[in-house]
Parts: structure tokens; sequence; C-alpha cells
């Protein structure tokens, strides 16, 4: 539709300031090979929108936040308008998000809205990693973006704990005690580790000004350059889209920014902005009254962390009372390093280095925009179930106490099963989901092959009974024919032609042995053969039934062109 | 690059398998383009924009209404909400006011994207990023280059004094690091409990006798100068240490002690602080005599010199030894015998 376009005073003020940034910042080149730049649609792509615009948030209510609290531990009487806690000792921080709290109109609304905001963003980076990984978008060209998304993740959980901690309540303080529990630890050099951070025993008068810096500068200001990196190199390398009609490797379908996307993405950071902000007047999130002020000889029963705590702590709690006392040398508390330290630190190594280690194992250095879709890499979906599993395991037992007293379980007895199910249950995980992606692959092929099943049955003149089956649409064949198949790897020679030894033989035939191990089980696609020997049965099949005088809705397939 | 990886150079794809390919090319085009009711009805279209317009006037009431409640509701009026408790009135109305005004302009902006604004899907080519090899080559070459001219590549001497400088940069660094607070002396070995130090209930204050337990009581205790500490010191950091758990059982019950006489006619006193990762422990089951820390649930038997049972604390609870001054008040016979708290390398 070509409407006529006016040119009123806004027009003209518009090309006014397109023409005055262009003659000093030659911007319109840029402007006009990206304003019509096409991003594919579809709704798990608004995860990794949802948790840019909860930064955004977050950035904005925590600003709004920092004119009001006083990151200081120095002791004083509360007085404000809170009167179950009048008269009572409490740090400048706590009495400070009391004042925000009950003191600012408006205040509490904003402390909950960051509150919300912070648990949905790392939500929605969590959703966000866990789509780009079962749908393969992180493989390349796009590894590096997945490191810096990990790299966000790790730094949103940072971020979330500090945050977390400021208020200076008993919840909170908690949370602190743990962590010096954590830095003292540390071997060898824990202890002045600890005494550096809080400047000097716990809990000191130190740590809250420190932590206030790391929370309102350092973590976010790292944290926004990599999210416009992030962004940058989602806009250079352009989304990834899913396979469908008229979507191949060397293209993206999907609506222009201007004006369709543009209006939508807009639209949609409003919503969620909106859906925040009506969650904290609606919600109560975090307390923090309820809790008094921290005291480190105070605690309280069931006392949890945010959700994305949750699996550390649960980690720590199941954790054998493990510590090696070295005569002579030191302590070595394994019961805290090993779930706080170590298998955190594997865990976000493992899922950075993932694209890499896949690469490496199936030796596929193509190019990839269109996503995977999860059941055609069994292994793949099977890593990422268990790794979930896992993860979902430790989740349950950092709520061990509540869950066992929600059920009248024995605590004792809950621990002692995940203790036991974190062993097993992965792996179990991994087999379940494996076989299931196989079996959704087998049944592709039988669609493929022969159509969905229409559930009518035909007796033929020979006596046989056939069911009827209707061919695939154009839309959903171009979805399962999407799978692109990788030959398996060439079993390494020991030797070149010139007979020397193959160097790192050994890393070379553990590489063929996991390609196999990864490859062996795949349903094949069905080869151009057997597609066309399918069609003609159906055809056939078809036609038989036309003659028996069945209404036939579809058309009849039409034998594809030889090549 | 080892000759049994599937290697493309330049980021196109070349499907491997015969199967796939070929298959895929009569379904490459996109579906038909189906259009909307309001790309060919006017009244269709006319119902969208007056929708469309609808949802951002109600937005500019709903500020309007934010505004009023910002100043008509006090911030210290609470109201009952059913099915949601006692909540702070202003928080509730500002926002549910300021939500919907916000939530609003977004159902506004993407009803108007989905109705009325140009839904056709468009396709556009991916370019290959990479550049050109005889590019990718003469930077290769200009970088080579650019190491022989600086003399990087060539001059040795020159290039390892450079990066030896820059390797010992970073020690002022940690250099600076060091004064974040002072090294660690004895602080965590010693605490406020001494020789005849009473203990005190908190935050009363008031001293302990005795007569004060009876069998199964369980009591919260400091020494009595914490008080004056705290007023001197402005800190928490002796209360972290010396917060005790004052408790009494029968003789029979008091299976052991972690010293000989460090109970006083079965009132035994052990320290407060988890030696897991130092979370105050709570929840005392008289049954049992266990002791339960609510962090993440090492459990330590009182009638068993505080060793643990369960749960990842590695190391018993320390026992402060208990005795009765001349006037019969319970007092300290010496400080901990052992670090309180949580684990540490040199302990």
């Amino acid at each position: 539709m070509s409407t006529e376009i006016t040119r009123g005073p806004v027009d003209k003020s518009i090309d006014g300031g397109i023409k005055y940034l262009d003659e000093r910042y030659g911007t319109s080149g840029f402007i006009k090979r990206n304003i019509k730049k096409v991003f594919p649609d579809h709704w798990s792509f608004m995860l990794g929108e949802i948790a840019l615009y909860s930064f955004i948030i977050l950035l904005l209510s925590g600003v709004y936040l920092t004119f009001f609290y006083k990151p200081s531990l120095i002791e004083i009487v509360y007085d404000g308008s809170y009167l179950p806690l009048k008269g009572i000792k409490m740090s400048e921080a706590y009495a400070s998000t009391l004042e925000i709290s009950f003191d600012v109109r408006g205040g509490l609304l904003m402390r909950q809205v960051h509150h919300w905001g912070a648990l949905l963003f790392v939500a929605a980076i969590t959703v966000h990693l866990l789509r780009v990984f079962f749908t393969g978008a992180f493989r390349k060209p796009r590894e590096l973006n997945w490191v810096i998304g990990v790299g966000l993740l790790v730094l949103a959980i940072f971020e979330g704990f500090s945050g977390y901690s400021l208020p200076d309540d008993l919840l909170s303080g908690t949370g602190i005690r743990i962590a010096s529990g954590i830095a003292l630890a540390i071997p060898v050099i824990g202890t002045y580790v600890s005494f550096l951070v809080f400047g000097g025993e716990f809990p000191g008068l130190d740590f809250m000004s420190r932590l206030y810096t790391l929370h309102v500068l350092i973590i976010p200001g790292i944290m926004l350059a990599l999210i416009t990196a992030h962004l940058m190199l989602v806009w250079f390398q352009k989304h990834t889209q899913y396979p469908g009609p008229g979507r191949t490797n060397n293209n993206v379908v999907g609506y222009p920014l201007m004006p369709a996307y543009m209006a939508k993405a807009g639209g949609f950071f409003f919503i969620v902005f909106g859906f925040l902000v009506l969650l904290a007047g609606l919600v109560t999130i975090n307390p923090l009254w309820a809790y008094g002020p921290y005291m480190p000889d105070q605690v309280t029963a069931g006392s949890q962390p945010d959700w994305y705590i949750g699996w550390l702590d649960g980690g720590t709690r199941i954790m054998p009372n493990w510590e090696i006392v070295i005569a002579g040398i030191g302590t070595l508390s394994l019961n805290i390093l090993i779930p706080a330290v170590v298998v955190p630190g594997i865990m976000f190594t493992l899922l950075a280095l993932y694209p890499w280690i896949e690469q490496w194992i199936t030796g596929d250095n193509r190019a990839h925009h269109i996503l995977e879709r999860p059941r055609n890499n069994p292994n793949r979906t099977g890593i990422g179930v268990m790794s979930l599993t896992f993860y979902g395991l430790l989740w349950i037992a950092g709520g061990n106490d509540i869950i066992a007293q929600m059920l009248d379980l024995s605590i004792n007895d809950m621990t002692r099963l995940i203790r036991v199910a974190i062993f097993v249950a992965p792996p179990l995980a991994f087999v379940i989901t494996k076989r299931i992606c196989l079996s959704l692959q087998h049944s592709d092929k039988e669609r493929l092959l022969h159509g969905d099943p229409t559930g009518r049955l035909l007796r033929l003149p020979s006596g046989e009974f056939i069911e009827v089956h209707e061919p695939l649409s154009d839309n959903v064949k171009a979805v399962l024919l999407a799978r692109t198949e990788l030959p398996m790897l060439q079993p390494p020679a020991e030797v070149d032609q010139s007979g020397v030894k193959t160097p790192k033989l050994w890393a070379k035939k553990l590489q063929h042995r996991l390609n196999r191990w990864w490859y062996v089980d795949q349903i094949p696609m069905p080869t151009i053969a057997e597609l066309e020997a399918a069609k003609h049965h159906a055809v056939h099949e078809l036609q038989e039934a036309q003659a028996l005088g069945l209404e036939i809705t579809h058309d009849l397939p039409e034998p594809t062109k030889s090549h | 690059m080892s000759s049994n990886e599937h290697n493309e150079t330049d980021n196109q794809v070349v499907p491997v398998t015969q199967t796939s390919s070929e298959v895929r090319l009569p379904n490459s085009q996109l579906p038909l383009h189906v259009l909307r009711r309001a790309d060919v009805d006017p009244i269709a279209a006319g119902r969208a924009e007056r929708q469309v317009s609808i949802m951002f006037l109600l937005s500019a009431v709903f500020t309007v209404l934010a505004t009023i409640t910002f100043f008509a509701i006090p911030v210290d009026k609470f109201i009952r909400v059913p099915g949601a408790g006692v909540t702070q009135a202003s928080n509730l109305a500002l926002g549910v006011t300021l939500g919907l005004a916000i939530f609003l302009i977004g159902t506004g902006a993407i009803h108007w994207a989905r109705k009325l604004m140009p839904d056709d899907e468009v396709i556009q080519s991916r370019h290959s990023y990479a550049s050109s090899n005889q590019i990718r080559e003469s930077v290769m070459q200009e970088i080579r280059e650019g190491g022989i001219e600086s003399g990087f590549a060539t001059r040795k001497i020159v290039r390892r004094s450079l990066l030896t400088a820059l390797a010992v940069l970073p020690l002022p660094a940690v250099i600076l690091a060091l004064d974040f607070g002072p090294m660690p002396k004895n602080e965590l070995r010693e605490t406020l409990w001494t020789k005849g130090m009473r203990l005190v209930t908190d935050p009363t204050g008031r001293y302990l006798r005795p007569e004060d337990f009876s069998v199964g009581s369980l009591v919260s205790a400091h020494p009595e100068n914490l008080h004056a500490w705290e007023e001197e010191n402005h800190n928490l950091n002796a209360r972290a240490k010396t917060s005790i758990l004052v408790v009494r059982m029968t003789p029979e019950q008091l299976r052991t002690s972690q010293g000989e006489g460090w109970d006083y006619q079965g009132i035994i006193a052990y320290s407060k602080i988890c030696t897991h990762v130092g979370c105050p422990i709570a929840l005392y089951e008289h049954r049992t005599h266990h002791l339960l820390c609510p962090c993440h649930q090492s459990t330590f038997d009182l009638a068993d010199s505080g060793n643990v049972v369960f749960g990842p604390a590695a190391r018993r609870l320390p026992q402060l030894p208990l005795g009765v001054d001349e006037e019969g008040y319970l007092v300290a016979l010496s400080d901990f015998q052992e670090p309180i708290g949580p684990s540490f390398w040199e302990r």
C-alpha cells in the first residue's frame, strides 16, 4: 500500500535532524542498512528480551534506591515510622531500607520492583540460556556470544547476591556470614582473604560499603559492557531462525525492524515493566521489616536465599562433612570447598566451553543459522536434561528443610536420598531423554515416508485392510527435512603417508570414539529413493481409495521432479 | 586443522547429505501471506484503531490516578486485602495504577503492530561476514610487518624487558589491597570469655544462676562485659564469637563432656556458632539433645560432647567450661579451648 505522504512540520524537522547528523557523522548509511533489518519471530526469542528489559528496569529502580539507601554498618537506634522496630538498635543500612519502605512515598514499590526485577532477570537469563542450548544456537559462528552470555549469568548471580545482602536484615546478614565461612575455607590464604574482605574480623564495619560499590558500580558496569557486546554481535551476525518453509541457512525470514518489529519490541518493554510494577504492588517480596536487624547470634528457621542461590546452598547442605587436617600444615575444608567452589567452578567452565566440546566431538565446523530441533541432536538434548536434573536436585536440596516439613519427612532421610539421587538421576535422565529424542526422530521419518495416519480404514478388494494416510503439508515437510546429517569421522590414521606417527594420536582416537557414540544411534534421514517410493505408494493407496468411492480432500502428491 | 573435520572456509553451508537438500528445494518459498481483517475491511481497521487509542488513553488516565494516589494516600496507612493480608495501601494503589499505566502502553503498541502495521514476512539474505582470503592474508602480512618494523618481533631484549615490566606491574595493585584489612592475629582463637566471667542473658543482661535452669531448658547467653565492649567498639565482632547456648540435663542424660568438670550440676554451655560456615544454631530438640543449624542442617549432640551427628559440619561445637562464683552466679572457667566457628587453614 503506498499512501501519499504529506510533508508536515514534523516531517521537516525529522528530515532536518537526519541531515544534521549525516553531515557530521555520516549516519544515514548505517540507518539505511539497518532500518529494515529483518528479525525472525518466535516466542522463545522474547526470553532474552525479557532479560534485557529487566536489566534496564533494574538500572532505573536501582538508581532511585541509591538516593535513599546508606551503605553503613554504624549502629543507630531506629526512630522511623515502623512501630514494631522503634527504639531498636540497628545498622544505618537497615534503617535506611526501612525508611525507603515506610517513609518514602513509592519507596516500597520501587524496592519491590527492584527485587522482583532481579528475580525475573536471572530467571529470564536462565531460560534464555536453555533455549539457546537446546536449539544449538551457540554453534559456529556464535560461540563467543555464548561465552559472553555465560559470563552475564555468573555476574547476574553475584549481582543478585550482593543486592540481597545490602539491607542488612537478619536474612541477608546470614548470607554474608555464610560467604565469610566460605572465604575462610579457601586453602592457605583463606584467613587473609576473609580479613581483607571484611576489613578484619566478621562482620566488622567495612564490608557493606565495599559490597555497595560492587553492586552499584563495578558489576553492573561490566554487565552493561557485556550486554552491549552481546547485542551488537546478535545484530551483526543476524538472528538465528527456526526451520520452516522458505528458511535456509543463507537467509533470514521475519519482520523488518521498522515499523512492526520496533513497535513490538518497544511495546514488550512496557509490558515487562508494567508487569513488574503490578507484581510489586500486589505481591510482597522480601518483607525485611519482619526479619529484624542482623545480629550474628540470631537466625530464623527455614532461612532461604533467593531462588538462584538455592542450588549453591543445596550443594552445601547435602555435602558429607569431609575435612582433612594435614598435621602441621593446615585444615582443608572439603565440606565447604567442594560444593561452594569446586562444583560451581566445574559447572560454569563446562557450560562456557560446551560449544567447543561439541564441535570437537562432531567435527562440525560449519556455520549454522538454522536452529536445530532438540530431538535432532539427542546427545546434546540428553546432556542438557542431565545437567538440569543435577541442578534441579541441588535446588531441591536447598529447600530440603521446608520440603521435609511440608511432606512430613525426616530431613536426614531426605538429605541421604538426594545424596544418592545426585549421582543416579542425571545419567538416567540422559538415557531417557536420548531415547525419547530418537523415538521422535523415528516418528518424523515415518511421517515423511507415510504421511499422517487419518484413522480411516479401508478394505481392499483383495481383503487387505489399509489405513489412509494424509500427505504432510509443505510447511511441515520443510521443518522435518531441515535436519542436516554429518558423516561420522574416519578413524585416525596411525601414521601418515610418509610414515610419520600422527601427533596426539590418543586424542584423535578419543575424538573418533566419541564421534561414533554421538552419531551411531541417529535415525538416518529418508533417502530420495525412499521418499520417492513412499510417494508412489501413497499415490497408489489414494487411487485405490478413490476407486472405492472414498472422498479425498487432499490433492494427490506429484512425483518429485527428477534432478 | 585435521583432515577429517568438515570445513567450510567462508561460512556458506553446502548441505552434506543427498537426501534433505534436494527435497527441500520445492518447499523453499514462504507460505501464502494471509490478509488480516483490518487489511481488507475498513470497519475492522477502524475498530482496531479505536482499541489501540483506548489503551493509550486509559494509560494516561492511570498515570493521572497514580499521581492522585501519590498525594492522597498517606504512606503509613495499612489496609487488609482479602487473601493477601495486611499491606501498605499506597504501595498497592501506586503499584496497580502505575503498573497499568505502563502495561497499557505496551499492549497498545503491540496491538497496533499486530493489527495495523504491515505483517508481510520478508526474506533477507545473509552475507558471509568472513573477508576474502586475499584480505585476510594481507592483514596477516601487515601484522607481521608491523612486528618487524616496530622491532617487537626482532629485538628480543626490548620485547622481553617490556613483557617483564608489564608482568610485574600488577604487583602494586596486590600490595594496595593488603591494607583492605589488618592481618589476622589471634582473633579467630580468642573471645571475651575469661576465667570468672559471668553469664548474662541477652538482651536483658540479667546474671544467670543455676536455679534459673530447669532440666531441658535452653538459654542464649553472653559474657557480662559484651555490652560495655560494644559501647566502646561499635561493632558486632565480639558478639559473633562469644554467643553461647546454656542447657541443663540430668547427670544420666549427659553422657560425655569435652572436659572433666566442665558442667555445673548438669548445666553445660556450647558455642552457638556453627562450625560449618558460622550460622547461629537455634533449633534444639530437647528429647534427643540434638541441636540443629537452620542454614545447612548440621546436627550436634549436646549430651555427647557436642559431636556432629549429621550434616556438613566437620567439627564438634566447642564447649565453654562452666562453674559458679562465690555469689552463686554462673561463670566461665576459661575461654573456649578451641577456635569457635568455621574452620580455617591455620586452625
